[in-house]
């Protein structure tokens, strides 16, 4: 159990920087997910947390004391590996005894604490096995186990579930979280998948090409993305962006016009710091936009049905706006409409993500 | 085993042999008196008496005189078939000969002499192990103590080739320090240069070290080779290096990982070179036969060098001793020899 403090943190290849001035701070007992997608430098951050890749620039501090110069063996954490990592000539019972016997524990200490770990597990048959007549989520336990018998003050997962099938995934995605809120240690998960992010955590880091893009909750982060990347990132199917044009109303709203309906403007709650005129990015996430006409005020615009998915419950409807722009829409139960058929949509002011110029520019709107 | 005996009778032609059957046949017929053919020789002449051995024309089986123990005489007399006066043939064992006169008795009926005439008289052969041959060089000569010279370079300087060799190659293939690839690269370059080069040099430093006439001026230059190293390095770079670092997780010692976790999984690669440093140190001769030069430091093979003497060499000990010298080398191939088909195909060298 422990607290982490990430100060400055940067990281250097030769000239190429990967790491920027990351700033974390995780709690005792916190579940945090690094997320973002691949070569974002989520995995390098996670090594050098573990000691195995040394910090180049920064501090790092472990329940307040500074680690950057102690070794992985001894800063008291245990990780996961993405491909597990399992001693592939020892059994199962020696993977999991292995480090104990390097701390030299007293051999009925790691027998009880091996059985406990295979109890809580499920790996009590297995024990005699070697890694290779295990199953994949066998030995994904197998590799949690390791971890769990060292009991470290912060457990990391390197993208434990990204070699499983899609079935077994939601399992040990539930079955981790289950053994976060049974041992309350502080664990730090990598992942490239944001539904794993948004399932698990308690606090999502989004990275890209090594920055910290947003740190938050799940729902802070779905809720208030900070710039457009965060917003795309987070939340499934991905958030719409339309083209439109904003000017400045007074210092908290404006006037926005949609490029597929420019005819329409609507007044925007926003930080107003755009010049008349300018051009703007609109999102809106699909399970946002509407068919009936609410009460509140929308964006009303006409869109032709490209292609439909229906899964029963939710349907995904795949429009083309006037404007040549793409727009996706999540229905709740299946949609009268069919593919070349036109359809009402309705885009909820309040819903709306207002994105100036770049991907990485703030957000403008503030929910 | 009916596969092993379709391999062996196997045949392009489906009802008659086809006439490339007589030429796989022929060919590997040829292949194996070539290769076996000295073998054989070898291994079938250790058993013979000198006297079998100087006989001509050579037989490639051990044949020797036939011997009977006749009651009445202390030694077992040699028996010859004999044409006796009325032109039947008779087995009679000889007692004595006397010029062209041979004295002889009917093994059946001991108490009568018959005189024969020595043109008339033909030996009796049978197959006849000389097993004397074995049992004799250890005792008559320091045999024992070559074999155990022999035996203590061989095994001492494997181990310590094994163990030197794989921490090289941990090192070259796991760390990543500046200049690993020119350490590398160095060490590999030392193949280019031949041992007979380097001879001198070698035995100005054991001199000097004081290590002449001792198996261990024997081992040391021996158990550092660039094929080694070569060849574990490039079977521990497919080890993943997460395993390494799940260990360090793990609390490991760097001597620990290569021990527990390096070592157990070049496991293949070690038996191959092990064969090989085997096969090596074994048939070494050059070198031992410049740094050792007192007889009780011999190994097997100085001391088969040794044997060979000037005036007159005892053919049927040497030829024994070459017999039991080859033994251990057979052994190793036959327990370790898909290690070494596995090992090469997967180290990729030699």
């Amino acid at each position: 159990m422990a607290s982490l403090k990430l100060d400055r943190i940067g990281k250097r290849f030769g000239t190429a920087t990967v790491i920027h001035d990351v700033e974390l701070d995780v709690a005792d007992g916190e579940f945090v997910v690094f997320v973002g997608p691949s070569g974002c430098g989520k995995s390098t951050l996670l090594r050098m947390i573990s000691g195995l890749e040394p910090v180049s620039d920064g501090d790092l501090f472990i329940d307040g004391k500074r680690v950057n110069d102690v070794p992985a063996a001894q800063r008291g954490l245990a990780m996961v590996f993405q491909s597990y990592a399992l001693y592939p000539h020892m059994t199962v019972r020696q993977n999991l005894a292995f480090g104990l016997e390097n701390l030299r524990t007293p051999a009925e200490e790691i027998e009880k604490r091996v059985q406990a770990a295979a109890k809580l597990l499920r790996l009590d048959a297995l024990l005699q096995r070697r890694p290779t007549q295990l199953s994949g989520g066998q030995r994904q336990r197998v590799a949690i186990g390791r971890a769990i018998v060292r009991e470290p003050r912060i457990f990391l997962f390197d993208e434990p579930l990204s070699n499983l099938d899609a079935e077994l995934r939601v399992a040990m995605r539930a079955e981790i979280t289950a053994l976060h809120r049974r041992l309350r240690t502080t664990m730090i998960y990598v992942t490239h998948d944001q539904v794993e992010a948004m399932t698990m955590a308690d606090k999502i880091v989004v990275l890209r090409a090594g920055r910290v893009e947003q740190i938050g909750s799940p729902l802070d982060l779905y809720r208030r993305p900070r710039n457009r990347f965060v917003a795309g990132f987070i939340g499934s199917p991905q958030m719409n962006f339309l083209k439109a044009s904003a000017t400045a109303r007074d210092d908290a709203h404006m006037n926005v016009a949609l490029e597929a309906a420019p005819a329409t403007p609507v007044e925007v709650r926003a930080r107003a710091s755009v010049g008349p005129g300018s051009p703007i990015h609109v999102g809106i996430r699909p399970e946002h936009v509407r068919l009936d006409a609410p009460a509140e005020p929308a964006i009303e615009v006409v869109a032709v049905v490209e292609r439909l998915e229906q899964l029963g419950g939710i349907s995904f409807v795949y429009c083309r706006l006037p404007s040549g722009e793409a727009l996706t829409v999540q229905v709740l139960g299946p949609l009268g409409q069919r593919a070349g058929e036109s359809i009402a949509l309705r885009l909820p002011v309040a819903s709306l993500h207002l994105f100036s110029g770049t991907e990485d520019a703030p957000a403008l709107t503030e929910h | 085993m009916p596969s092993l005996r379709a391999l062996l009778t196997g045949t392009r032609g489906r009802t008659a042999p086809d006439w490339t059957d007589w030429l796989t046949y022929g060919y590997l017929v040829l292949g194996l008196l070539l290769m076996f053919g000295p073998v054989v020789w070898m291994v079938m002449s250790s058993f013979k008496t000198p006297a079998a051995l100087n006989e001509f024309p050579p037989q490639l089986l051990p044949y020797g005189q036939a011997e009977v123990n006749v009651p009445g005489y202390d030694r077992p007399l040699p028996l010859y078939r004999v044409k006796v006066a009325d032109g039947a043939t008779r087995t009679l064992a000889e007692v004595r000969r006397i010029g062209l006169t041979a004295t002889m008795v009917d093994p059946a009926h001991p108490q009568d002499e018959i005189k024969v005439d020595a043109k008339d008289r033909e030996r009796v052969r049978e197959l006849k192990f000389a097993w004397g041959n074995y049992v004799e060089i250890f005792g008559k000569f320091a045999f024992g103590r070559y074999l155990w010279n022999s035996v203590f370079i061989t095994v001492v300087a494997t181990l310590i080739t094994l163990i030197f060799n794989a921490m090289a190659a941990f090192a070259l293939s796991k760390y990543r320090f500046t200049g690993h690839n020119v350490v590398f690269l160095m060490v590999l370059s030392t193949l280019m240069i031949p041992p007979t080069i380097i001879l001198v040099p070698n035995f100005l430093v054991i001199s000097q070290l004081g290590l002449l006439n001792s198996l261990w001026g024997v081992i040391w230059p021996a158990v550092a080779t660039p094929t080694g190293v070569f060849l574990l390095r490039q079977y521990m770079l497919t080890i993943p290096d997460e395993l390494i670092d799940a260990a360090r997780m793990d609390n490991a010692s760097e001597w620990r990982i290569f021990w527990r976790i390096i070592l157990p999984l070049s496991a293949p690669a070690l038996a191959v070179l092990a064969i090989f440093s085997v096969m090596w140190r074994w048939n070494d001769f050059l070198w031992p036969l410049i740094v050792l030069s007192r007889s009780e430091n011999f190994t097997l093979q100085l001391a088969l060098n040794a044997f060979q003497g000037e005036l007159t060499t005892q053919w049927n000990y040497l030829l024994a001793m070459t017999v039991i010298t080859l033994l251990p080398i057979t052994a190793v191939f036959a327990f370790l020899q898909r290690y070494i088909a596995t090992g090469i195909a997967s180290a990729g060298v030699k």
